[in-house]
């Protein structure tokens, strides 16, 4: 604190200074310097009566106004007449006034030295005044100057009426002097007028301020600062003691300058205003100044002190603040002039201050609260897309999910990372690196199922334990792969699987032994559970073919095996394709078997098959939408919270606002992506990756579903389900399998068995329902969840499938 | 449960017992002991009111035996508490005959039990059971999938879901593994964290540790079990270290509570656990469905089917075996209880079968309970027990499976 308040100290030493400067002093100073010369006066009569001459008798202008113009157009007899004219016949001074302030309100910097630069091009006015600033070395065109300012000033006392006089920085005193454009505006001489007018008003000001007394003086003082601390965005000081008041006044006057319109940075450099050398002696009090505070100087940078010295060296400075923006953006006509000020200062005078405190501090408070409002609409703007017109004029090419079953370890990942491979999708050097690592840990048949297998447990225990999605294309069709696990306890990871899938290829083992305990493990499971699930289509691919050196009769045998399990498990026998291949040396895959043995095959290739496949039922894409979640993560800084699961039915997009159930909480949708591409709209089908906002991430668990808020699922606690049983079934406990839901249950009743073909009641209150019969049953769960008619279900109980089941409400 | 004093008359089973709950596990015994229309006298704090012949009302707290005819029992599993409901039966200065009062039983403070209709065979075996002195098997079980755990304490006579642990874990995703590698991390901490909560709660007594039974599909039991290792060795924990021999790895098929009973019935467990109630339930359990998906015939659920079979003499000698739940005696009508009671009896005395009341808050309880509480392993097959009805008799017996 002390070194601020000795730096205040100094502050108000300098204040108390410039208060020494009368105004008075500057007048006399002014008046009694008319130091003509001889030879000015000579010339001042002959043109006088010349003016005389050819003026109109009707315009009874004085022999003083004519001197005067003269003595302002330097003697150019036929500008003086014109003036003359102007001014006497029609103009009145009133009119004058605002005229004037445009004309300064129009003053540019730039563009003076543009036409200094460019004399071609001068304005006739602006020309002169240069031309006698820079020409005239006389004493007496110094004082020409300075007679200007003097008639300049009262017309902005009410600008600069504040600054106390003695210590007009120099810099100010230069654009004053340019400021004699005003013949322009068609005010010229008149000097005794003006200088009474200015007179008069100052007097008044006087009064004024002798009225008012302190008070008003710390009132106006604040006035104009709040005015100006608008744009006093360099100032850091704000605090309110009355020691700073000085300090502020300071700046204040400064201020004005700032208002003047400023050059752009650029014309800064170049930039000369003339400054008549002889203003040095005529106004001695740059002598007395102090030097700038240091505040000062940091506010003004080094302008102020170069602006010194090139005053009195070329007699050329920088505007100083004309580099901030405040500067340019500054409309000393925009406030309330000081004047105005003055007077609303005065007429507050006899209000009770606190009232008119609260008044605007209610002002102040008002105006930003009627501007608040509550900003309803999502941060997302939605494009407000028909989607289901979108995607019909996409002309998307046909988009096919399919799931790879199989039992545990009958190649299904390394036939996919042949596939992709083969297809290019995977990279050569990709696939290198994976056949290096699993080489290291003695696993190096298992590199291309490392394409699939990502995490650390997968490729440490070579068993896939989750879903792993690819994506790949043929010419006619996009397909997205969705390896399966096949081991027996990752099952539900397969039904997750399997529900997103519009078609399923079944991996079989075509070795000895391996097809056999396949059967009646996972591969027979999987089978049921995809048709269970609502898949029709089966691609059975027949793997290992080259352990058994491509026999056909092992594969006819297969197949044939196959073929009747299929049919009896409801897969019609026409929409199962039977392909021989070799995952790991990728015979068949995507190119046609070379070996010799082979040569009794002439079927098409795995992705021959795949791509032949139908395209997908119908999608039910003018439905509400219904959203499995089938992942819930963290998508990186800028989305974090990410879902990504298939759309059952309807369409989204980005802006649109889901419900997720059983949570019950809205999000809005600020990002969508489809196969890791950017995206505006998804439609059924697709497995999208939504970015969410407005959302906690607890409200969001594996298995909800994402539907419209229009629309909303409801949530069930028990149902009723129509079953095929592949196991017994009684009263007992199950898991509720839905997508990625899987869930705690219990078969309560069982209320009948049916007819397998015609849905007919065979037996009401079975008390066991066998294998392979299809009965009716009611579930109840131990937690409410998202279950609508028409859902597929899978009921397993430890460790086995016990019954696939479609709901009826 | 300590026996302080019984007067129990063998032959009509009239008199009364005073009983010292000592551990939770005792509240559960009491819960199935207390029938409604029993008399309870126990200890409790009621308020009085008095007012005086100014008419001013002074009300106090005083501490009085009470004996209540009891209406209503209410158990919390959780916590292991008991709150029976009734009407005074004894009248004594403070408080009128025929007001209302819950007694909350207590643990180390005794309450005295007279049956109103005299203690029935069921009553002293459970009677016996709940004083049976011998160390009880405690057993901790967690139960995991990815991202979900159940941390259940097995008793003699009950499973307890003690905290269910869900941490969101991300899936496999391109790109994301970090996510679910950081995701099972956290659950692994957080899963473990809580389980060391739970068990310190309990584990009062330091000379005894509890086995800890850890169960999944897939790996992620061992993947825990390495996680706690690591963890026990590298925080040091004393606790943890010392649990470590007693954690057994088992493999299950789902990460819910239910999947216990195969867990329980596996080999590994059964070894030993072999002489654990539970462990013995959970066999029969098995047994009969076995029998059951045979359909021959020998296996029978339900109450009239299990009813009828033991009429016809088919739950005897060499091999029937009648498991019924306990639910069934705490049945709140006086009538249903008794018709168990004579069930019971009759497949016990008569006809010489093994009876199994099992314990609805144990797994195989409650497997039980989906079939009706009560099934009979025959000794011959019996064909058609439930056609003989009309369709009438069949929506009643229908409507009793759904309890």
């Amino acid at each position: 604190m002390p070194p601020k308040s000795g730096h205040l100290r100094a502050k108000n030493v300098g204040y108390d200074d410039d208060d020494g400067y009368s105004d008075d002093d500057y007048y006399e100073e002014e008046q009694s310097g008319d130091g003509m010369t001889d030879e000015d006066r000579e010339q001042l009569r002959i043109n006088t009566a010349k003016v005389k001459e050819s003026l109109d008798p009707s315009i009874g202008a004085t022999d003083a106004e004519i001197q005067e113009s003269l003595w302002h157009y330097y003697f150019d007899v036929g500008k003086t007449v014109t003036y003359l004219k102007n001014k006497l016949a029609p103009a009145q001074p009133k009119t004058e006034q605002p005229k004037k302030q445009k004309a300064v309100s129009r003053f540019d910097q730039a563009a003076a030295g543009v036409e200094q630069s460019t004399p071609g091009k001068q304005s006739s006015s602006a020309a002169r005044i240069l031309e006698s600033t820079c020409t005239a070395p006389s004493m007496g065109s110094a004082l020409s100057t300075l007679s200007v300012m003097s008639f300049k000033a009262p017309q902005q006392t009410d600008f600069f009426w504040d600054t106390p006089w003695g210590n007009v920085p120099r810099h100010r005193l230069g654009q004053i002097s340019v400021e004699p454009r005003f013949p322009r505006g068609g005010l010229l001489g008149g000097s005794t007028k003006l200088a009474k007018l200015a007179a008069a008003r100052k007097k008044k000001q006087e009064e004024a301020r002798s009225m008012e007394g302190d008070a008003t003086g710390t009132d106006t003082a604040v006035a104009l600062l709040d005015r100006l601390s608008l744009k006093n965005k360099e100032r850091t000081t704000t605090s309110d003691t009355r020691g700073q008041d000085a300090e502020r006044k300071s700046f204040t006057k400064k201020y004005p300058r700032k208002r003047s319109p400023s050059p752009p940075p650029a014309a800064l450099e170049t930039e000369e205003i003339p400054l008549p050398e002889p203003t040095q002696p005529a106004i001695s009090f740059p002598n007395l100044r102090a030097n700038p505070s240091m505040f000062a100087s940091t506010l003004c940078g080094k302008d102020e002190q170069g602006a010194q010295e090139q005053a009195v060296g070329s007699s050329t400075f920088p505007i100083p603040y004309a580099a901030f923006h405040s500067f340019e953006d500054a409309n000393p006509f925009a406030g309330p002039s000081p004047d105005d000020i003055v007077r609303k200062a005065q007429a507050r005078r006899n209000k009770p201050k606190a009232a008119q405190s609260k008044k605007t501090t209610g002002e102040k408070l008002i105006e930003p609260m009627t501007k608040l409002t509550v900003d309803e609409t999502p941060r997302v703007k939605s494009k407000n897309l028909n989607v289901v017109q979108e995607f019909e004029k996409s002309g998307m090419k046909r988009m096919a999910n399919f799931v790879v079953i199989g039992h545990v370890d009958h190649g299904k990942s390394t036939l996919m990372g042949r596939l992709l491979y083969d297809l290019k999708v995977i990279d050569q050097r990709s696939i290198d690196k994976l056949r290096k690592e699993a080489e290291t840990i003695g696993k190096s048949s298992f590199a291309l199922a490392w394409v699939m297998d990502q995490t650390s447990e997968e490729r440490s225990r070579g068993v896939t334990v989750d879903i792993a999605t690819n994506y790949f294309e043929t010419e006619q069709t996009r397909f997205t792969i969705l390896d399966a696990p096949g081991h027996k306890d990752f099952i539900p990871n397969m039904i997750a699987g399997a529900s997103q899938a519009d078609f399923a290829v079944l991996v079989i083992d075509a070795s000895t032994n391996s097809f056999e305990s396949g059967l009646k493990g996972q591969t027979k499971e999987h089978a049921l559970l995809v048709r269970s699930m609502g898949v029709q289509r089966l691609v059975v691919a027949v793997n290992k073919m080259d352990t058994v050196s491509w026999l056909q009769d092992r594969f006819d045998e297969i197949s044939q095996q196959m073929s009747t399990f299929l049919v009896s498990a409801s897969f019609s026998a026409k929409t199962i394709t039977f392909i021989p291949c070799a995952g790991l040396t990728g015979e068949n895959v995507t190119r046609k078997v070379e070996d010799p043995n082979a040569t009794w095959y002439t079927g098409p290739t795995l992705v021959a098959a795949l791509d032949s496949s139908e395209p997908a039922a119908k999608r039910n894409i003018e439905k509400p939408l219904r959203l499995t979640i089938g992942d819930v993560f963290r998508g990186g800084i800028t989305n974090p919270i990410s879902i990504s699961g298939r759309i059952d039915a309807g369409s989204l997009q980005i802006g649109d606002t889901i419900l997720a159930m059983p949570a019950a909480e809205t999000a809005s949708i600020k990002g969508l992506e489809v196969e890791n591409e950017p995206v505006d709209w998804a439609v059924a089908g697709q497995i999208p990756t939504l970015h969410l906002a407005d959302i906690d991430p607890v409200h969001l668990r594996l298995g909800d579903i994402a539907c419209d808020p229009k629309a909303p699922i409801t949530l069930v606690k028990s149902f009723t389900c129509k079953i095929l049983a592949f196991e017994h079934v009684l009263p007992m406990s199950v898991d509720v399998f839905r997508g990625r839901l899987q869930a705690e249950g219990k078969v309560t009743r069982l209320v009948a068995t049916l007819n397998k073909t015609s849905g007919e009641v065979v037996k009401n209150k079975p008390r066991i329902v066998k294998p392979a019969e299809v009965a009716r049953v009611v579930v109840e769960l131990e937690r409410e969840l998202p279950l609508e008619k028409g859902t597929r279900v899978v009921l397993r109980e430890g460790g086995n499938t016990v019954a696939a089941g479609l709901l009826e409400g | 449960m300590r026996l302080l004093k019984s007067q129990i008359e063998q032959k009509q089973g009239s008199g009364f017992a005073t009983l010292l709950p000592e551990e939770p596990e005792d509240m559960w015994h009491a819960y199935n002991l207390i029938q409604p229309l029993d008399l309870l006298r126990a200890r409790a704090v009621r308020r009085v009111s008095k007012t005086s012949d100014s008419g001013s009302v002074a009300s106090q707290r005083i501490t009085l035996d009470l004996t209540i005819s009891v209406t209503a029992t209410d158990f919390d599993v959780g916590s292991g508490q008991l709150h029976v409901a009734g009407r005074v039966a004894a009248e004594n200065e403070h408080v009128k005959l025929g007001s209302h009062h819950t007694l909350d039983l207590e643990l180390n403070r005794k309450f005295t039990l007279e049956k109103r209709d005299g203690w029935d065979s069921v009553a002293l075996q459970m009677l016996r059971e709940a004083c049976n002195a011998q160390r009880h098997a405690e057993l901790w079980a967690v139960i995991m999938g990815e991202g979900t755990a159940n941390i259940c304490l097995i008793t003699e006579h009950q499973t307890i879901l003690r905290q269910r642990v869900d941490v969101p874990v991300p899936r496999k995703r391109r790109g994301g593994l970090d996510g679910h590698d950081k995701g099972m991390d956290k659950f692994y901490a957080t899963t473990l964290a809580t389980l060391l909560r739970q068990l310190d709660t309990t584990t009062a007594q330091p000379d005894k540790t509890i086995p800890l039974l850890l169960a999944s599909p897939g790996f992620v039991a061992q993947s825990f079990h390495t996680y706690i290792k690591t963890e026990a060795s590298r925080t040091t924990h004393k606790p943890l270290l010392a649990l470590l021999p007693s954690i057994l790895v088992a493999h299950s098929s789902s990460p819910h509570v239910h999947s216990l009973s195969e867990v329980l019935a596996s080999p590994t467990i059964t070894t030993k656990l072999s002489d654990t109630k539970y462990a013995r339930e959970t066999a029969l359990m098995d047994k009969f469905l076995a029998l059951m998906r045979q359909d021959d015939g020998r296996a029978w659920y339900g109450p009239r089917e299990v009813e009828r079979a033991v009429e016809k003499g088919a739950v005897g000698r060499g091999g029937g075996v009648l498991l019924i739940s306990n639910a069934l005696f705490r049945a709140q009508e006086v009538r249903e209880r008794k018709r168990w009671v004579a069930l019971v009896d009759r497949v016990r005395e008569a006809e010489g079968g093994e009876v199994r009341v099992l314990s609805s808050l144990h797994e195989s309880g409650k497997r039980l309970e989906g079939l009706g509480n009560v099934a009979a392993i025959l000794t011959f097959p019996l064909e058609d027990l439930d056609e003989e009805e009309g369709p009438g008799g069949g929506g009643a017996e229908g409507e009793e499976m759904v309890i």
